[in-house]
């Protein structure tokens, strides 16, 4: 389900929800969170030789208010959860995560009293990349399984259901 | 005088056991003997052991738990006596002669107190702390005796055997600053 319009003279016909879902899904700017090793996969794919801009994923943001997807590329440790969390919390909606690599999916090899075993244990999580570390090919899948997501969103619906009771 | 005898006679009264195993020696001395011990293997002529190469703790308490299959009862040597609980290791290198040692004190439960060795090298400061921090045994005289990796209000200390492998979710607890 892709972004369907019908373009005339002067005027483009078309679902708002498609429109929205088109925009959100084709510049998902992406929080390059590389907390160890898979941090150095990302840069590889962030760079010119993987070149993630051809998907809109074209300024990695250091900001996380002005970003759109947070990856998590690396092991957390017990210490770090207070500051992903908030990190997570500070960027703004609609945000989206994914986690890059065995640490960040479930802890890897570290099984230990030091390490989060997995970071869906405090953010929601939407795409895992499986690998120790995933190749730069892992992370780009991760970002067009992402945008397919995204443009099954329902963005409107909020707004939808406030108009219906009156707001 | 070759190497062990030269140990055994700078050590002298305070020597409670000494081990070779494959050309390691390592001596074990009283606990609250360790800085005047270390000093004397500092300083000693021919021995002159003038670098701390590491300082760490040991728990003792599932030794010989595990043991391989398939080794028959006969075949096992008689069991030792257990030692206490935790052990503090201090591995010594000497620059000049290029020899290395092995110096253990023993750390029974309810004594968990070691005299610190910073006075003599000051890279033992941070290895204390993560003894403190992993075993609890804490370093008497130590300049700055807090947790070196785990966070300060951490209720455990983790290397213990019987610390969880995955730990009790302290974390869950942890906040920095007003997050
Ligand atoms: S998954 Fe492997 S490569 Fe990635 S951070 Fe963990 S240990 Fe490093």
């Amino acid at each position: 389900m892709g972004f369907q319009a019908y373009v005339g003279q002067g005027w483009v016909l078309s679902k708002l929800e498609q429109l929205i879902n088109w925009g959100r899904s084709r510049s998902p700017w992406p929080l390059p969170y590389g907390t160890a090793c898979c941090g150095i996969e990302m840069m590889a794919a962030l760079a010119s030789g993987y070149d993630m801009a051809r998907f809109g994923a074209e300024r990695p943001s250091f900001s996380p208010r002005q970003a759109d997807v947070l990856i998590e590329a690396g092991t957390i440790t017990k210490k770090m959860v207070p500051v992903l969390r908030r990190i997570y919390d500070q960027m703004a909606e609609p945000k989206w995560v994914i986690a890059m690599g065995a640490c960040a999916c479930s802890g890897g090899v570290f099984r230990t009293y030091s390490t989060l075993q997995g970071i869906d244990q405090v953010i929601p999580v939407d795409v895992y990349v499986p690998g120790c570390p995933p190749r730069p090919e892992g992370l780009i899948y991760a970002l067009l399984q992402l945008m397919e997501k995204i443009k099954q969103d329902h963005p409107l619906y909020p707004q939808l259901a406030e108009l219906k009771k009156g707001v | 005088m070759d190497f062990q005898e030269r140990v055994k006679a700078c050590v002298g009264d305070d020597l409670v056991s000494m081990t070779e195993f494959r050309g390691d020696v390592s001596v074990t001395v009283p606990r609250t003997r360790i800085v005047q011990v270390l000093t004397r293997l500092k300083e000693a002529e021919g021995l002159k052991f003038d670098f701390l190469s590491d300082l760490f703790g040991v728990d003792n308490s599932a030794l010989g738990k595990g043991k391989k299959k398939g080794k028959k009862e006969d075949e096992e040597a008689p069991a030792a006596p257990k030692p206490p609980r935790y052990e503090v290791v201090y591995l010594l290198l000497s620059i000049e002669y290029n020899h290395r040692l092995m110096v253990k004190v023993q750390v029974e439960e309810g004594q968990m107190e070691v005299p610190t060795v910073t006075s003599i090298w000051k890279a033992a400061n941070w290895p204390e702390r993560e003894v403190f921090d992993m075993f609890g045994i804490r370093f008497k005289g130590h300049p700055n005796m807090k947790r070196l990796l785990m966070w300060d209000g951490f209720p455990a200390h983790p290397l213990r055997k019987d610390y969880p492998l995955e730990g009790e979710g302290e974390e869950r607890r942890l906040v920095y600053g007003d997050a």
